[in-house]
């Protein structure tokens, strides 16, 4: 990339976002077009984090070569999530210890990953967003982000930006919303008692708002708060920070 | 529930009837925060805390690529000062090393400081078996002892237990006391040390733990905040240690680093009210101490982890800090996770001493949050280890057959482009065509274990994102 060309980054879309919520790609492409960035999609499917990690190392390996070759030849590959992103910055690496090849190419890609709202503030230093949303909300870490990449900051402070939005914490926001991904259905009910306290501490803060970097974590609070009937909407962070967020939230009627 | 007999297998039906058991909910939700919120305060007010883990980590790996020189130079110096070492390479090794010497002794009762080796090898039952009284003096185990139960946190014991069932037991159990007595926090506490008082005194033997044991001192190293251990070893003629092998430093200096961090990271004390250093029986010269003093150290299967992909859980301190910042533990306590170590340094011992076959449900119940690894004084990866023990039910096949079906299946859908598209549009569509699904998915696999609980949100219409994506670019 010479200095003065765009770079050239490649979005990984992530399966859930894919599937439930594109809105969440949209605005990741917006808020890195608006960052000055040139975007491509390449076709790629799972990560296999969820093979990863209930043990089929070979399953894993196999859907990560896939997803290397996918995103090779890019300046940069940006993740809307910090788990899926987290897989491939620390785990890809771990999957081809024994297969020096693939243990290069793992790291170079490892290398290039980012999260997008962390890549926004820590590599292309944007300190700030031009987006509006009149709203009360209140901002859960999620785990892979936060402990494994370092995701805190960055997010307030691209939220701090966006004129009409005031930000209230609650009780514990780093502790674990109780996904786990297949953990909430192979242990419903300790999810169920997790997300149980986690919605308790969203709803003392009285935001309308739920935001978070994660979507698998929003659509377990996101799906909990309904389930309590409460009126609590929730929602990606990118589509606050790019001006998105005016369409319905997750899992309401378009 | 017995310690040779764990019901770590059934760990999910453990959890349900935890999590419907609301003195358990209750004692969890108020003794939950504090450890964690004197942690953060500990750590703020130590600039060098997170260096001191880094060494930390480094003097126990270093320890543990020379175990065998450390044990050997540790049980010459113990021979030096007149005691003994006695290897117990299985738990029932150590039961029958400890009944020994209780037996010569001439033991009637035994007092017991805090040890969860004891625990772990069932000592309190084949000395009972034996018409031997053990008496638990650390107040946590006491409480425990007496609701014939086994502790449900390794430093503190009784945590699943609210107040009021500690006054309840008290009444009944303490007859001899005036039943109009006013019970409060200090009242119970001083009630049971006056109950306990005699104990020391009438005990022949006194069994304690061991926090660390020094190789170039010979010394065993014990913290408590009440003053337990102390009374229970000088006290009784013969005193006996109990420690598993891997509880080694080499030097005093060691020995201090990791006591810089141990009260800290358990519960946010710079120091525990009581440290303790002993070494050999009681000299000419001395005013008190044992006139006999052994050590047992046990193996019981880590050196089978020396060398291996959970070698680094035999860096752990047993300082908690993993189970009081974890979500699962908070949520079901200790209980159920069916032996003797809960939570995530529980996640990963159990099944590396029991074996997966047994111990497998508990690396399994974690989202992988972090939180124990990033609190960790020692940096022991335990979510690594965790996957690990998955993988490796995985090889041996056992994994339970719909969760093997499944990931099979997004194996093969998503290593075909053409097929994953197909796939994931159909699922938008579906999905998007049930909407606000509040009924049971029974006919998605594990998909009911979601809608029990929440709803399932529908996506949005318009199809998948690459879909949308490609119409775009076209």
């Amino acid at each position: 990339m010479s200095k003065h060309e765009k770079p050239d980054v490649a979005l990984m879309v992530t399966c859930l976002v894919d599937i439930v919520r594109p809105t969440v790609g949209f605005a990741t492409v917006k808020l890195l077009e608006d960052a000055g960035c040139r975007v491509s999609v390449p076709a790629q499917s799972c990560c296999g984090q969820p093979n990863w990690n209930s043990g089929d190392r070979a399953g894993a390996a196999e859907l990560a070569r896939r997803m290397i070759a996918a995103l090779e030849g890019h300046d940069y590959v940006i993740v809307p999530s910090g788990s899926c992103a987290a897989t491939v910055i620390k785990d890809y690496p771990a999957m081809f210890t024994d297969d020096p090849q693939w243990l290069t190419r793992a790291e170079d890609l490892a290398g290039r990953t980012h999260e997008i709202v962390s890549f926004l503030a820590d590599v292309l230093g944007v300190e700030g967003v031009s987006a509006r949303l009149d709203a009360h909300a209140t901002y859960h870490d999620s785990c892979s982000g936060l402990r494994s990449l370092g995701i805190k900051e960055q997010p307030r402070a691209l939220l701090a930006s966006v004129d009409g939005l005031e930000l209230s914490e609650m009780a514990e926001p780093e502790v674990c919303c109780g996904f786990g991904g297949t953990f909430c259905v192979k242990y419903p009910d300790i999810s169920n008692k997790m997300v149980g306290n986690k919605t308790d501490d969203i709803l003392e803060t009285n935001a309308e708002l739920l935001l978070a970097g994660d979507l698998g974590c929003l659509m377990n609070m996101g799906g909990k708060l309904s389930r309590r009937g409460k009126p609590v909407r929730a929602r990606h962070v990118v589509e606050v920070l790019a001006g998105m967020a005016d369409g319905p939230a997750i899992g309401e009627e378009g | 529930m017995s310690t040779h007999h764990p019901t770590t297998p059934q760990f999910k039906a453990n959890a349900r009837a935890a999590l419907a058991n609301p003195n358990i909910q209750r004692a969890m939700q108020t003794a939950g925060g504090g450890f964690a919120a004197g942690r953060a305060k500990a750590r703020a007010e130590m600039p060098e805390f997170d260096a001191l883990r880094d060494r930390a980590r480094d003097l126990k790996d270093h320890t543990l690529a020379h175990l065998g020189d450390y044990l050997e130079t540790y049980e010459a110096n113990v021979i030096a000062d007149g005691g003994k070492v006695h290897w117990a390479e299985t738990a029932e090794d150590a039961r029958r090393i400890v009944l020994e010497i209780c037996q010569n002794a001439g033991a009637h009762s035994v007092s017991k400081g805090k040890t969860m080796i004891s625990e772990e090898c069932g000592i309190n039952e084949h000395l009972e078996a034996h018409d031997i009284r053990p008496v638990e003096t650390d107040l946590g185990e006491y409480i425990v002892q007496l609701r014939k139960e086994v502790p449900s946190h390794i430093i503190a014991p009784a945590v699943h237990v609210t107040l009021d069932e500690v006054e309840k037991l008290f009444r009944e159990e303490h007859v001899h006391m005036d039943p109009a007595r006013r019970m409060g926090l200090d009242t119970m506490l001083a009630e049971a040390r006056g109950v306990l008082r005699e104990k020391y005194f009438a005990a022949e033997v006194g069994i304690t733990g061991a926090n660390m044991l020094i190789a170039e001192t010979g010394q065993s190293v014990i913290v408590t905040n009440e003053g337990n251990g102390d009374l229970t070893q000088s006290l009784a003629r013969v005193h006996v240690v109990m420690a598993s092998l891997e509880k080694i430093v080499p030097t005093l200096d060691d020995a201090g680093t990791i006591l810089r961090l141990l009260a800290r990271s358990a519960v946010g004390q710079q120091a525990s009210v009581y440290t303790t250093f002993s070494a050999g029986p009681r000299r000419e010269e001395d005013p008190d101490g044992p006139e006999e003093y052994h050590v047992v150290l046990l193996d019981n299967g880590r050196s089978t982890m020396l060398g291996g992909e959970f070698q680094d859980m035999l860096r752990c301190i047993r300082c908690g800090a993993c189970m009081n910042h974890c979500p699962v533990y908070r949520a079901v306590g200790g209980h159920a996770y069916g032996w003797v170590y809960p939570g995530p340094m529980g996640a990963v011992l159990t099944p590396s001493l029991i074996g997966v076959e047994q111990g497998g449900q508990l690396p399994n119940a974690s989202t992988f949050c972090g939180r124990c690894e990033a609190v960790c004084p020692m940096r022991i990866p335990l979510p690594r280890m965790m996957r690990a023990y998955r993988a490796i039910e995985f090889d041996k096949g056992l994994t339970p057959g719909a969760v093997r079906r499944g990931l099979a299946g997004w194996r093969a859908v998503a290593q075909r482009p053409w097929l994953y598209r197909r796939i994931t549009g159909a699922l938008n569509c579906a999905l998007a065509l049930l909407g606000h699904w509040r009924g049971n998915f029974g006919w998605l696999p594990l998909a009911g274990g979601w809608t029990d609980h929440r709803d399932m949100p529908a996506p949005e219409k318009g199809g998948t994102f690459q879909s949308q994506w490609a119409r775009r670019s076209r």
